[in-house]
């Protein structure tokens, strides 16, 4: 199953993360992940949320731009060698990763690692044939 | 010294000259020019209306845009076949404007520039290093030709690469610099970092041009180079360099007015102003063969003087360029409209139409930072999109302006919106004009 994650352009302007956080807040919005790369210039602020379409609309009427893709988010075992054994899979499969970013939940122990893949269906296919444990929206959104 | 006896005409043979020659330009450009043609008879006026010089006053301004609407050669007086080269300018839009010379245009131009150089005290014993761009652009050529008939050594660097300006000032022992103001001083700074002295430099004058500077600017380079500091003034539409030029004296600069004659207006009423009223500069080439050009707005503020200048020379002098009646800006010695930018910005799909240009100088040298707003959220899948799109911004406005600019994308909603005539520019250099 695949989860969609929020992207948000953020200009490296003091207070626009906050803006971001502060329009969740207000929303009644819950972060789930969160991830953003150190630019010099700006920065694409991606997130997984518990509600995405309506964290979408909030942000953009905030006059964000915002857009909305599919990942792939899987469990992995809190020990070494297992983040390999996914990523052995889409490599074997030509399946390339623009980024991936892992936190720790709730999740008995395993860590969650997103990965935004070239091609999200053909990677759905190959890790669920491999026994990855791929996580549902319910089992992400409601970490 | 002076290099032409055309520099010291007396102002009755002065106007002889300038009447023969303006009455010859108008029945050329009435005959060969259906641009000109057309907007005389419309104002009936013929070519026998003009008696004397002030009857150039019935007879319509040409402006930056009649060259565009005419692009290319629309206004050319010269069978194509008698032109010799091009050149070329920024237009107010994206489409440049182009220029023609005769053999005839040539060599009046190599003259003009020769007079040029040697009121800045050039002669055949210098070496001078062009570090202006060649190219469409005037700057270079101009110099290069005016320097070469002159008789001084020529070396034909063109712009950039500072370190190796340096190397060639240092091994061919160079004794004059031509480039921007700006550049210069960018070379000084470069030398600071090499360690190289004004004392270890062979160079005494500098012709400077393509952009106007401050006093300040002007004695932090005399000092800095340890040179004289001569400014020229020229355009595309006119002939490029050489259209007018300081003399030792500092009093101004002479305009080749046998060739280029000048008048101030109003630029509101079109009115002409007497000397030493401050206005509009308007020039009629009186011997250009290849595109002739009657009463073109320079949109240049500035005053004349007629009064013979201590250096023995006769022609009259327009004070340094005081400002720009229009929204022009100068970057690098490269003329630059706001329009032309936003011509591109409205090219590019994924950004806003809002836009904000901001200019500044760092380490002397001009920097345009384009701010543009991101509307297009499927640019968000990658960092490298996001990459795409800034550098399809900065190649589109390279090939359009001739120089590099940073983007700088921002959230949409940002920049400022007004109701009437938004500030597009943002201009923080220190005041050049």
């Amino acid at each position: 199953m695949l989860v969609t994650q929020i992207s948000v352009f953020l200009e490296n302007k003091s207070g626009r993360l906050a803006e971001v956080t502060r329009t969740l807040s207000a929303n009644q919005i819950d972060i789930r992940a969160l991830y953003i790369a150190d630019t010099t210039e700006y920065g694409i602020l991606r997130m997984i949320v518990d509600q995405p379409a309506k964290a979408q609309t909030v942000l953009t009427e905030q006059g964000f731009t915002v857009s909305a893709t599919h990942v792939i988010a899987i469990a992995v075992k809190n020990i070494p060698g297992m983040l390999d054994e996914a990523l052995e899979i889409l490599s074997e499969g030509s399946i390339s990763v623009d980024y991936l970013y892992a936190y720790v939940g709730r999740l008995q122990g395993d860590a969650i690692v997103i990965i935004r893949v070239q091609n999200p269906q053909l990677a759905l296919e190959k890790l669920e044939k491999s026994g990855i444990r791929v996580l549902s929206t319910q089992e992400v959104y409601g970490v | 010294m002076i290099y032409s006896s055309a520099e010291t005409l007396s102002r009755a043979e002065m106007s002889a000259l300038q009447l023969e020659r303006l009455q010859q330009t108008i029945r050329h450009v009435y005959d060969k020019v259906p641009f000109y043609r057309t907007k005389m008879d419309e104002l009936g006026i013929h070519p026998e209306a003009v008696q004397q010089l002030s009857d150039l006053q019935k007879l319509p301004f040409t402006v930056k845009s009649d060259l565009r609407d005419n692009y290319p050669t629309g206004l050319f007086a010269a069978p194509l076949k008698d032109i010799v080269r091009f050149h070329a300018s920024s237009g107010t839009t994206g489409k440049p404007i182009v220029v023609g010379y005769t053999r005839n245009d040539m060599a009046v131009w190599s003259d003009c520039c020769a007079r040029l150089a040697a009121a800045a005290g050039v002669t055949e014993h210098d070496i001078c290093q062009v570090a202006f761009g060649y190219g469409m652009f005037t700057g270079g050529f101009g110099l290069h030709q005016g320097l070469e008939r002159l008789g001084a050594a020529v070396i034909p660097h063109s712009s950039g690469n500072s370190e190796r300006q340096l190397l060639f000032m240092q091994d061919l022992r160079t004794t004059v610099l031509i480039c921007t103001p700006s550049y210069a001083l960018h070379l000084s700074e470069i030398m600071a970092q090499e360690g190289i002295l004004p004392e270890d430099l062979n160079l005494r004058v500098g012709l400077f041009g393509g952009e106007g500077h401050t006093p300040e600017m002007r004695s932090l380079i005399e000092q800095r180079l340890g040179i004289t500091d001569t400014q020229n003034y020229g355009l595309t539409e006119i002939v490029g360099p050489g259209v007018s030029y300081e003399c030792l004296a500092f009093a101004g600069m002479h305009i080749n007015e046998d060739h280029f004659y000048p008048e101030i207006i109003d630029s509101k009423t079109g009115e002409v102003l007497p000397d030493g009223e401050e206005g509009e500069l308007v020039f009629t080439t009186l011997t250009k063969e290849g595109i002739p050009m009657i009463r073109y707005k320079t949109k240049d503020i500035t005053r004349l003087h007629r009064e013979p200048c201590s250096c023995g020379r006769t022609n009259v002098r327009m004070e340094l360029v005081r400002g720009r009646s229009d929204d022009m800006m100068i970057i690098r010695g490269v003329n630059v409209f706001p329009s032309q930018i936003e011509a591109v910005l409205m090219s590019i799909a994924g950004i806003g139409p809002h836009y904000q240009i901001i200019v500044t100088t760092e380490h002397f040298m001009d920097q345009i930072e384009v701010q543009v707003e991101l509307i297009d959220p499927t640019r968000l899948e990658s960092y490298r999109e996001l990459e795409q799109l800034t550098k399809e911004i900065r190649h589109k406005i390279r090939t359009v302006l001739q120089i590099d600019v940073r983007v700088k994308l921002l959230s949409p909603q940002t920049l400022e919106r007004t109701a009437g005539k938004s500030k597009r520019v943002i201009d923080l250099r220190q005041k050049a004009f």
